[in-house]
């Protein structure tokens, strides 16, 4: 195709972890309300078939009528099956298919797919399943940049890091940190941004802190990137303004060395774990 | 006193041990997926120390084991024999070692070639730092 044509189309970027329940979904729903909040066109596609996530998190559950494999299979149009999003003008979902299974998506449909978006969305935004099988290569086979969520945990460390293994140079992976609680790392019970980023080496996007806001506004439909004035909100739209390609340091959670008082006090105040 | 201080100044509590661990489970899980990597490791072994010893390619042995803080190479490399120590004294620093005397009636170790005339060596290695060898998604676009 000709450079010109690929200058024009939109950003297709997976979002994925290899281990599950490190806060994918979570991301997506919250990196797409920032982009869109900055005027850009944003299509959301939760890849994740059979277990339909995406649009409860943005709570628009209630107005999902037509699915993914609707469309790869061309039962409803592209156009029926976008859902608009109901806080953030220029953000559009495309839900997975509740009933069906991982293996029933084309890889060559999905790829069309997401060229065909690419043309109309300035990003598409593709939430990638667990596990590194066929629903996470059919998620990463339209996309052209990829962005690995990680908790600083061993087993997710271990998991990016062999799904990063499995992209290769071609898509760039980029890396937020989920879940981060300063105050364990802090006393040396949590593994640092350091110590997963030592190991990983990758381009940090961001450092999300583990917050129970993240809990209330899952729970209401309504991601947290809509409330810019929370420190959280704001480290997605930080996030958002790096994947711009704007020149902002990369969020982290306030987390400095312990104080001596803080060491001294962890050291006489209880058990450690 | 000094885990007293440790605490005071270093890294404490459980965030150590999974770095530990994450380290050392990455060196393994990196080593089993570039089998290549290691094949042509053997190779240069081979290599090597076929300078020095006559050894037998066909029944060497490289394996990974974990020990208490590292990952170490265990290599099982049966010499057949040693090769012309001249008289310069270029190589003359492996001496052969005395053979160890057979007991009649007795089988030699089972993990010993019949007609090899040294016991086999037991090289060590230890690795320090991760290799970042990675397989690769085969490109789909």
């Amino acid at each position: 195709m000709p450079e010109s044509d690929e200058a024009k189309r939109g950003r297709a970027i997976v979002v994925t972890s290899g281990k599950g329940g490190v806060g994918k979904t979570t991301t997506t729903a919250n990196l797409g309300t920032a982009l869109a909040r900055r005027g850009a066109r944003v299509a959301l596609i939760d890849a994740d078939v059979g277990l339909r996530n995406l649009d409860i998190v943005l709570g628009l559950e209630s107005r999902v009528h037509h699915h993914l494999l609707d469309v790869l299979e061309e039962r409803s149009s592209l156009d029926d099956a976008l859902v608009p999003d109901k806080h953030t003008d220029g953000l559009f979902l495309l839900a997975a298919a509740q009933a069906r299974e991982k293996d029933d998506v084309e890889t060559a449909k999905m790829q069309a797919l997401v060229l065909s978006l690419r043309e109309r969305f300035d990003y598409v935004l593709i939430d990638s399943p667990a596990g590194i099988e066929l629903g996470f290569k059919n998620a990463v086979a339209g996309a052209s940049e990829a962005i690995v969520v990680c908790t600083p945990e061993v087993a997710a460390v271990r998991d990016v890091d062999r799904v990063v293994g499995l992209l290769g140079n071609r898509f760039r992976p980029q890396l937020i940190i989920n879940r981060l609680r300063p105050q364990l790392v802090r006393k040396g019970k949590m593994l640092s941004v350091e110590d997963v980023n030592g190991i990983l080496r990758l381009p940090l996007l961001g450092v999300i802190a583990d917050e129970p806001e993240i809990i209330v506004t899952t729970n209401r439909g309504e991601p947290l990137a809509l409330r810019a004035q929370s420190s959280t909100g704001a480290a997605y739209h930080a996030i958002a303004a790096r994947v711009a390609g704007e020149d902002v340091a990369a969020p982290v959670p306030p987390e400095s060395k312990a104080s001596i008082f803080e060491r001294i006090g962890s050291m006489f105040g209880g058990k450690r774990r | 006193m000094i885990e007293f201080l440790k605490r005071l100044f270093g890294q404490q509590g459980s965030s150590a041990t999974a770095k530990e661990r994450l380290r050392l489970v990455l060196m393994t899980d990196h080593l089993e997926l570039a089998p290549e990597m290691i094949e042509s490791m053997k190779r240069d072994l081979v290599e090597l120390i076929s300078r020095y010893v006559e050894v037998d390619r066909e029944r060497i042995e490289v394996n990974f084991e974990r020990q208490d803080r590292t990952l170490a190479m265990l290599a099982n490399i049966p010499i057949l024999g040693v090769n012309r120590p001249n008289g310069n004294g270029a190589v003359t620093h492996e001496t052969p070692r005395p053979q160890p005397e057979p007991v009649a009636g007795a089988d030699a170790p089972s993990d010993a070639p019949a007609a090899e005339t040294k016991p086999p060596v037991r090289k060590r290695k230890r690795r320090k730092k991760s290799q970042r060898a990675r397989t690769q998604l085969p490109s789909t676009a």
